[in-house]
């Protein structure tokens, strides 16, 4: 898909706010997501990492009271203008969940139901093999691809969340916290994939695991409540380097050196 | 921290065995709640099967041995005709012979018109199934004195000729086939309108109203009442709106069925329906609550719609429950009496049910109206429809378990 205007950014945030009821739960956030390259937010709990990615796809729709103040744009466009269809930016921006959550069905129905539903006409086997190669999995499940995407293990799972997500070619892929269910090992091979995604994928990821923001991210965004409404903000946004060396924010620092949260 | 905040070693010893005391007492509780209910359920059991099965005191108006030198059921078409016509004054054999003529008769049919025409079989008195088995003396004794004359047999009044026999009069000759048919046409109806509705009801109630909306909240607070609403209600909506209000459709008239009025199998399944439509609704309601959030996320995620989500992963996931849901409908629906009293099922009907439009009876209004009549042959063929009952209540369950676990594709 050719970008409609060749805009420096991936995605980028102006003066978003995000609101549950009266309640302003982010405030204020000002990104702009690099492309191809892997973004991370972190901060402590309860600060509204998940809440903005969650904006970054609109999943906060489903949540009745919620609403949201600012602009989201993609390409230049505001992904909460009143023509956006909702339906069409999770088409465009996928998502991997925290715990993995593969449907319900055979492997090849998993990665191929996605693909389905969103009008594919191409070759769904190809789909399916490329998908699964791209996350990592094709040489582990090619020979079962028709039983259930139960029987694999958590980290497989999670591969093949992503690779379902793979599978209908978003620009962007938005993980929310995506190892935290996993083993080291399982981790690991997540992290892996994520730097082969990022040739061709712009990626946000959400983590509380500071070593992996830091090994995995080319950009880090540290959020923290603030103010006197203790809305969540990015405090901070910069090269995951420089956060993790030389922050410009005390808290910051407090926040990555371990000695707060 | 003071040491004496808990109880010293000696003293625990006995807090401990007190504590385990206390459990002991509880359990001894819940087993004994368990005991009495299992005790009530094989009671109420037993005094069906008690009355269902047992001697039999009857004797009959002509004896065989005297009409035919054969044994009766060893007659063919051609000797029964001949008997029924020695037998039966002309006026008789004449407008049996008009109702349908006797050659097109089979053997069965001609045996049990020369049974019950010529035969006559009288029940005297009948029995008890315990009494029948540990008092077989004195019950023969009673038989000889009170009916000299008199034969004694032990009978199952459950058996196949009772469930393929229509109603009749003579009780000795009664069976279940037309209630039967009646039932299943009643629950056939009632499923037919309340699954669809109800789990339509249930997925726009879950998946697009907004739950927290006070209209949501009323509408979820009215049907959670409706399951407790007594069924004469249903019945007397049932007869306002059905068996009245649209009696050109119920009575099949809008069809060109000229001859029943509205208290047809239609007016009363429809009745069912509304009955058992809360019971579906709320089953169905918990059944899509039970289908993980994480599965909605999942296909919302690759770009779903609502409608796509709900159709290939809500409903799939959540049939199971629907199912349970809809054998509880069932069950309800079978066993319902007073709507159908209410909404006009027929007491005393010989003829099948043909089609939506006709008049109609169901199980437990044969129940009902055999239990109240005093003579003791019907107490007992009341107690073996029971049985048949409670037979078609497990069967319709046991296929509905069927098709759920088939459904069921565990992954």
């Amino acid at each position: 898909m050719q970008p409609a205007n060749n805009t420096q950014y991936a995605i980028e945030t102006r003066n978003l706010s995000i609101f549950y009821g009266e309640f302003e739960a982010v405030t204020n956030v000002n990104l702009q997501i690099e492309k191809q390259k892997i973004t991370a937010i972190i901060g402590p709990s309860g600060c509204g990492k998940s809440t903005l990615l969650r904006a970054f796809n609109r999943m906060n729709d489903f949540v009745p009271t919620s609403h949201v103040r600012g602009e989201i744009l993609l390409q230049g466009t505001n992904l909460y203008g009143k023509e956006i269809d909702p339906v069409e930016v999770r088409r465009r921006i996928g998502m991997v969940f925290q715990k993995p959550n593969p449907f319900p069905k055979s492997i090849y129905e998993n990665i191929a139901w996605g693909a389905r539903i969103n009008g594919y006409k191409g070759n769904m086997d190809e789909l399916v093999e490329q998908s699964l190669r791209a996350a990592a999995l094709w040489d582990e499940v090619k020979d079962k691809l028709k039983q259930s995407a139960y029987a694999l293990s958590g980290g497989q799972q999670q591969r093949l969340c992503i690779a379902r997500t793979i599978a209908i070619q978003p620009e962007i892929i938005l993980m929310d916290e995506p190892a935290s269910a996993l083993d080291p090992i399982a981790t690991l091979k997540i992290e892996e994939l994520m730097q082969e995604l990022k040739r061709n994928y712009t990626i946000i990821i959400v983590t509380h695991n500071m070593q992996q923001a830091a090994r995995v991210s080319d950009y880090t965004a540290m959020m923290m409540l603030h103010g006197d409404t203790r809305s969540g903000t990015v405090i901070e946004y910069d090269r995951t380097d420089v956060i993790f060396t030389r922050p410009k924010d005390k808290r910051t620092e407090d926040y990555v050196t371990g000695r707060f949260g | 921290m003071p040491s004496f905040t808990y109880p010293e070693k000696n003293e625990l010893e006995r807090f401990v065995a007190a504590r385990y005391r206390t459990g002991w007492v509880w359990q001894v509780i819940f087993l004994s709640a368990l005991i009495i209910a299992i005790f009530s359920l094989s009671a109420l059991l037993l005094n069906i099967v008690d009355g269902a099965f047992g001697y039999v005191a009857y004797e009959f108006k002509k004896d065989p041995l005297t009409i035919s030198e054969k044994p009766l059921d060893q007659l063919n078409q051609q000797e029964l005709i001949a008997l029924l016509q020695a037998n039966l004054s002309r006026g008789a054999y004449n407008k049996l012979n008009n109702e349908k003529p006797m050659e097109s008769r089979s053997q069965g049919e001609l045996y049990n018109l020369v049974i019950e025409r010529i035969i006559q079989v009288k029940t005297l008195q009948t029995y008890p199934l315990f009494r029948s088995l540990f008092e077989k003396a004195a019950i023969e004794a009673e038989v000889s004195e009170r009916y000299p004359g008199a034969r004694l047999e032990f009978r199952s009044w459950l058996s196949p000729t009772f469930l393929t026999t229509p109603q009749s009069s003579k009780a000795e000759f009664a069976g279940v086939r037309t209630a039967v048919l009646g039932s299943l046409w009643l629950v056939g109806i009632a499923i037919a309108f309340a699954l669809p509705v109800g789990v339509g009801a249930a997925v726009y109630l879950q998946e697009y109203a907004n739950k927290k909306s006070f209209i949501s909240r009323v509408i979820q607070t009215n049907i959670n009442n409706l399951a407790g609403v007594p069924s004469i209600v249903y019945g007397m909506l049932g007869l306002a709106i059905f068996v009245r209000a649209w009696e050109p459709f119920t009575s099949g008239a809008m069809f060109g069925i000229t001859d029943t009025n509205g208290r047809t199998i239609l007016s009363a399944g429809l009745t069912m329906g509304i009955l058992v439509l809360p019971l579906v609704i709320i089953n169905a309601q918990e059944a899509i609550k039970a289908v993980p959030d994480s599965l909605r996320q999942a296909a919302y995620g690759v770009g779903a719609t609502r409608w796509q989500t709900v159709w290939h992963h809500v409903l799939p996931n959540a049939l199971p429950g629907i199912l349970t849901g809809s054998i509880l409908a069932m069950s309800r629906a079978i066993g319902e009496t007073a709507p159908l009293i209410v909404v006009g099922a027929s007491t005393f009907i010989t003829i099948d049910p043909q089609s939506p439009f006709t008049k109609f009876t169901a199980l437990p209004i044969q129940i009902y109206q055999w239990t109240s009549r005093a003579q003791s042959e019907f107490q007992a063929i009341a107690a073996a429809a029971i049985l048949v009952l409670l037979g078609l209540l497990l069967t319709l369950n046991a296929t509905a378990i069927l098709l759920r676990n088939r459904f069921q594709r565990r992954w």
